[in-house]
């Protein structure tokens, strides 16, 4: 009757199979920006997870010599710092410098005295904070003359010290392992409990929903401070409590999120025909629901990651988050802010890390947010 | 009609390509066609033709991946490649648009005097008192009864068909030559069809523009158009004047388009086949409770006091226009409603059954929905889709055996079992509503209720679906409750038909007595806007002159 081809997979596309995911991951691909930020996210992480153990300076060690360095591809002490320091050193032990060289990190003298001069002179060298393990290694046969050796322990301070005089290389790499860890963590806490909240009261709707939701608003009416200085003050201060902070407050902008989808959702077809499948609740909820919420979502989490991130740094600056010695980039800053004209470096290197990553996670947000809603564009 | 000098509007050898990750996809393929003023054109082709593309694509409204070339003239001025604001001195003005949707083409938040009237301030410089005057005018003109109180109606208070009417009078606000109807009656009852399409004949006659005609329906060009491009794959195959297409279609396509209606009739079931449905007093009262600050609504009957009985291998249709119920009876008969009356499944009460009570019961009684983008789950893949039922009904199988009664479900419903990663939206329409077949069949149900499932579909998928319903309630001994307003997939379909209306059933009998010989003025009207749409459309038009 007709020269229609028949209904079949003839009629299909060739192209193989490609899930509503995969779709958005190639329209992810093509966008630079957003791709640009994941290769940062992603070295920012591996800075975060493998930095502090690759560093050569422990972040909470502290050289008293170098307070506040600036940020110098030089390393620490300076050859111009060392030379007087030995002339200096040798005068107290009553010997005429010959020659004073600095080989990288040995230190060469030659001196000379008009008594005999006892071995025993290299401890005056090691007194000095400067140097270590002086040695002597050829002596005048009239005593008179010495050539010595001591080491010189010189540090690259990359990004500077702090006040402290610890290395803001190694805090910025700390700070962005804490920063990360808690916004993973807060998030994914904010996500787990935020989407079965939100699933379930926009499933179940009618009443347990108006009950779940004025919960959801109580929570919201307390003030977060408030709330922050009242766990602090029972439970002592921990990293864990501000995961539970930070999580205890995003999670009901999620649920309501969520629960707004639900609802919308509810209403179509095929959570209709799985009703008329008998399929119970939590199966509608698990199938159906959560799977077709997720993209909003994804694209609410990464905006929620910064965000947790500014929240830490806030509460970090007002001296209610980490703890010293441990550090975030919300610490560093407001140290930082302290002597902006005296150590800019001190603020800008930590800046400039949170910058990126703020920048990173909100371009793959934006990206993101395309890839999943072309039509919206 | 003859071919006048200079036409129009015309489209010269128009190409749509869309840029999409596979690389790009044309949609229109050199499409030429010609307009002359005062003349009525249709756009014949099932979905994905390109018959809409191209006019987008002229009107300049393609999506943002949408490239053209080619030449669309409006009276000697090429249209493509103009800026947004030479555009807009044409469009609205001398060309206007209405589409399928009026449900979402009027802004909720105006009322429908704003509506009509701020165009004419703004672009016609009206004042506000003679902008007014000009918007009671125009809803005179598409004849809205009543128009005066209704200038101050927002469009939710208004019925599908009176919206479409106001986007009507919007397209005339200013005096267009062409109108460009995109599918303008395809969301509406047939009645409702009829009047629309009477409305626009009677305007064309009557302000001499003319009107391009964009439909799937092959019935309603007809009753209108001078001339008919019948499009497919993004090509004209053919053209000509209306009569001559129909009286001779010169393409294999075109003839399938006119014999599209779906054929044949169902055989009558044995007299003792047991009954497998029996409802009685079927009430169904929807009431918004009384919430903090206000007081309940209004009760709406949705369904007041239906009988039915429904024997093995049966078909039920119920017929009806949108809001008259039959949907809800449909979900009712099921509970998935809550409802009053007694319904019995195979002599067994269930009504009044909770969810869980009701799940036994679930695995017999299936239903298949009417839109196949919106019931298809979009991330999960068919098979998942196909066999999430016996994931409840029979959680003993093993994957292996689940995937292998996927399989034979897609087999049933002529799918390539090989589909069964694939995901929902990689699929046609009528293929779509394979997959929801499918996913009833897998369990082996006594009853179906198919709720609209072919009205989203073209005429040909149509038919296909209709033959496979057939060929597989043979095959299985099934029951069906088939709701539709379409007359004649019903006539295809079924032994006894149930027209309702408001709610309660205004007659109800065998098929062979609903259509040859109703009984009430509701259904015989809604037999001739269904089946004789010239009659009814020159009727019309007497009774004005």
């Amino acid at each position: 009757m007709t020269d229609m081809p028949p209904l079949s997979a003839a009629a299909l596309p060739d192209s193989s199979s490609r899930s509503l995911w995969a779709t958005a991951l190639l329209r992810l691909r093509r966008n630079r920006a957003a791709m640009g930020s994941i290769v940062v996210l992603i070295l920012l992480s591996l800075a975060g997870i493998f930095g502090p153990m690759l560093s050569p300076h422990d972040y909470a060690r502290v050289y008293p010599a170098f307070v506040k360095v600036p940020a110098s591809v030089e390393a620490y002490p300076r050859a111009a710092d060392i030379l007087p320091a030995a002339e200096q050193v040798l005068t107290r032990a009553r010997l005429t410098p010959d020659t004073i060289r600095l080989d990288g990190t040995v230190l060469t003298v030659t001196a000379s005295a008009s008594r005999p001069i006892d071995p025993r002179v290299t401890r005056y060298l090691d007194r000095s904070d400067l140097f270590s393990n002086a040695r002597v290694t050829a002596t005048a046969p009239d005593d008179l003359s010495v050539t010595m050796q001591a080491d010189v322990a010189r540090y690259y301070f990359f990004a500077g010290t702090d006040a402290n005089g610890r290395d803001l290389l190694a805090r910025i790499l700390i700070s962005i392992r804490i920063s990360l860890m808690i916004g993973a963590l807060a998030t994914t806490v904010a996500l787990i409990v935020g989407v079965a909240y939100g699933a379930t009261a926009g499933y179940l709707g009618g009443r347990i929903d108006s009950l779940m939701m004025r919960l959801v608003d109580i929570l919201y009416s307390l003030p977060f401070i408030f709330f922050v200085i009242l766990l602090v003050v029972f439970f002592g201060r921990n990293i864990v409590l501000m995961f539970i902070a930070v999580g205890m407050v995003e999670w009901l902008d999620m649920a309501r999120i969520v629960r707004g989808q639900t609802i919308s959702l509810r209403r179509r077809e095929f959570v209709q025909a799985a009703d008329a499948l008998g399929v119970g609740a939590g199966g509608i909820l698990r199938r159906h629901i959560i799977p077709n919420t997720l993209g909003p979502v994804i694209v609410y989490m990464t905006l929620l990651i910064p965000k947790v991130i500014l929240l830490e740094s806030f509460l970090s600056f007002l001296g209610l988050g980490v703890q010293e010695p441990l550090s975030s980039l919300g610490v560093l800053i407001s140290e930082g802010a302290k002597d902006m004209r005296g150590a800019p470096y001190m603020l800008l290197y930590p800046s400039i890390a949170l910058t990126l990553l703020l920048f990173a996670l909100n371009f793959l947000g934006d990206g993101l947010r395309d890839a999943l809603d072309p039509k919206d564009r | 009609m003859t071919q006048p000098r200079s036409p129009l509007f015309e489209l010269d050898d128009i190409h749509v390509s869309f840029a999409t990750p596979d690389g790009p996809v044309e949609a229109v393929r050199g499409v030429s066609m010609q307009i002359a003023r005062g003349e009525t054109v249709a756009v014949v082709g099932e979905s994905g033709s390109g018959k809409s593309q191209a006019m987008m694509a002229a009107m300049g409204l393609l999506a943002g991946n949408g490239q053209v070339t080619g030449a669309a003239r409006f009276n000697g001025d090429n249209l493509i490649g103009q800026s947004k604001r030479a555009l807009d001195r044409i469009r609205g003005a001398k060309i206007t648009m209405i589409f399928q949707e009026p449900m979402t083409s009027l802004d909720p938040l105006y009322t429908i005097e704003r509506q009509i009237a701020e165009p004419l301030m703004v672009h016609g410089g009206l004042s506000r008192r003679k902008a007014r005057a000009r918007a009671l005018d125009l809803l005179e003109l598409v004849r809205i009864p009543n128009a005066k109180a209704r200038l101050g109606a927002y469009p939710h208070e208004l019925s599908g068909g009176q919206r479409q009417r106001v986007m009507i009078a919007m397209a005339l606000a200013n005096d267009p030559d062409l109108l460009i109807a995109d599918e303008p009656t395809t969301a509406l009852d047939v009645t409702i069809q009829a009047e629309i399409l009477g409305l626009l004949a009677d305007l064309q006659t009557r302000l001499g523009m003319a009107i391009l005609f964009i439909t799937h329906d092959l019935g309603i060009v007809q009753a209108l158009a001078d001339r008919v491009y019948v499009m497919r794959h993004g090509v004209v195959v053919e053209h000509g004047p209306t009569d001559r297409i129909f009286a001779a279609p010169e393409t294999a396509y075109t003839t399938m388009l006119l014999d599209s209606e779906p054929t044949g009739r169902k055989a009558p079931v044995a007299p003792e086949a047991e009954t497998v449905m029996d409802a009685r007093g079927v009430t169904v009262t929807f009431t918004t409770p009384a919430g903090f600050l206000s007081r309940p609504s209004a009760p709406i009957h949705a369904v007041r006091a239906v009988n039915l009985s429904l024997r093995r291998g049966e078909t039920l249709g119920v017929v009806g226009e949108s809001g008259s119920g039959k949907s809800t009876l449909g979900r009712a008969v099921l509970q998935l409603l809550p409802s009053e009356g007694r319904v019995s499944f195979l002599g067994t009460s269930i009504s009044g059954l909770d969810r869980s009570a009701m799940r036994p019961y679930r695995k017999s009684l299936q239903m298949v929905f009417q839109d196949p983008y919106g019931s298809l789950s979009p991330r999960m893949t068919v098979g998942e889709i196909i066999t999430e039922g016996l994931l409840v009904h029979a959680p003993e199988l093993s994957a292996k055996d689940r995937d292998a009664r996927a399989r034979a479900a897609l087999q049933e419903v002529d799918l390539d079992p090989a589909v069964r990663n694939r995901f929902p939206h990689e699929f046609s329409g009528g293929q779509r509503q394979r997959i929801a077949i499918a996913r009833a069949l897998v369990l082996h149900p006594t009853l179906i209720v198919l709720d609209e499932p072919t009205s989203a579909l073209d005429r040909s998928v149509q038919k296909q679906i209709v033959t496979l319903l057939r060929d597989l309630q043979i095959r299985h001994a099934m029951s069906y409750i088939f709701i539709s307003h379409d007359l004649a997939v019903v006539r295809a379909l079924a032994d006894h038909v149930m027209v309702m209306r408001d709610g309660t059933v205004v007659e109800a009998g065998s098929t062979a007595q609903i259509f040859d010989d109703p009984t009430s003025n509701y259904t015989r009207r809604l037999m001739r806007a269904a089946f004789d749409l010239s009659t009814v459309l020159s009727e019309q038009s007497v009774a004005r002159t």
